[in-house]
């Protein structure tokens, strides 16, 4: 029952996804895989088209992957799912336990969570990048394309921070990449 | 009513132009939410980003339900979170029809091959975003290491273990670290 699957697998991610977009990457593809529901590469395309189109990149993730797997309704489903639990403990945390994020108990939970989501993302990223440069386990190929677009792409985006106060844009970044696919890969 | 749809109103236009997620919302709803129409103190505004950062969900999603909440109640907080997400919901509901096919034209596949290598740097610029933030004490140093650690060991061989066993994990020994400094307080003010 995929619409099921969605509600319950989304919920999940609404429910443990700390620290942004970003920060809830990492879960949105461990759980993505298990249900087999688009493939990795899908994956971090639909990354980017969240990136650049409006709105909560998670919430777009959802919908994406709800509107693919059971159309209209599995958009629905997901999209709800995906904001719920955050909807609802706002509305707690406002209404009846204002104290417990100042709480020492939960502070210094929620200290050693981020930092170990931060752990989690690093090694996301940097997984990722290694899996573009010189594929996986199972099938190690080196792209020596991917490898010299790795390196000039970071120094842009990376060297953009020191000349620009925030550095340039994600959009601009993906922009810029996938002008150089077109021309490292053919069109 | 006219308040609920001024809430539902403000937040798509929120929602339809802030690219990039989340994080790129908040100076846009402090400036129309606390500088324009007032709706939330600049305090309450930066109260409500602590909790967003302290709760799991998308940030904005966050935002949207505590500024609606604040106006409106329970039908104002459901006005705001609707808002906000409505415009990118269409939007990405119109891709994902098309998006297949899209990605069979060789030049698009050629573009999306140069762009996963983006959102690589991405991620890896979203993590070293929050090493930066991060206290740079030696408890939260060594979760995120062990951490980094185990998660390339998972991505690496497969294995399948959840991260949510890394952040389990990782919260009970920041409680038991709490724990020792309190007991170790007491017996030092004792």
């Amino acid at each position: 029952m995929i619409l099921l699957e969605l509600l319950l697998g989304f919920l999940f991610i609404g429910c443990f996804s700390f620290g942004g977009a970003y920060g809830a990457i990492p879960l949105i593809r461990e759980i993505v895989l298990f249900y087999g529901w688009i493939e990795e590469e899908k994956l971090s395309y639909m990354i980017a088209v969240s990136e650049s189109t409006p709105g909560p990149i998670m919430v777009n993730l959802a919908t994406y992957i709800g509107s693919t797997k059971a159309g209209v309704p599995g958009a629905v489903i997901a999209t709800i799912a995906v904001i719920l639990p955050a909807f609802l403990i706002v509305i707690v945390l406002t209404l009846l336990l204002k104290k417990l994020v100042e709480n020492g108990v939960f502070q210094s939970m929620l200290g050693s969570l981020k930092s170990c989501v931060t752990g989690i993302v690093l090694a996301t990223g940097a997984y990722m990048i290694l899996v573009n440069c010189i594929g996986s386990v199972n099938t190690v190929s080196v792209d020596y394309a991917a490898i010299i677009m790795t390196v000039a792409l970071g120094a842009i985006y990376f060297g953009s921070k020191k000349i620009i106060k925030n550095g340039m844009s994600p959009i601009i970044l993906i922009f810029i990449a996938g002008i150089a696919g077109v021309f490292v890969y053919g069109w | 009513m006219k308040l609920l749809l001024e809430l539902f109103l403000t937040f798509s236009r929120i929602g339809l132009f802030t690219f990039g997620g989340g994080y790129a919302m908040i100076p846009l709803i402090e400036n129309i939410c606390v500088t324009k129409k007032e709706w939330i103190t600049h305090e309450e505004m930066m109260n409500i980003t602590v909790i967003a950062e302290s709760t799991p969900g998308p940030i904005a999603i966050n935002c949207a339900t505590f500024v609606g909440l604040k106006k409106k109640g329970v039908w104002g907080a459901f006005a705001a979170t609707l808002g906000v997400i409505l415009p990118s919901f269409i939007i990405i509901l119109i891709i994902s029809y098309f998006f297949d096919r899209f990605i069979e034209i060789k030049w698009v596949a050629s573009a999306f091959k140069g762009i996963k290598i983006a959102v690589g740097i991405l991620i890896l610029d979203a993590a070293i975003r929050m090493i930066l933030k991060m206290k740079k004490k030696p408890l939260p140093i060594v979760i995120l290491s062990v951490a980094f650690i185990a998660m390339m060991l998972i991505n690496i061989f497969a294995l399948r273990i959840s991260t949510i066993i890394l952040m389990l994990a990782a919260a009970l020994v920041g409680l038991f670290v709490y724990l020792i400094k309190q007991s170790k307080n007491k017996e030092v003010s004792q």
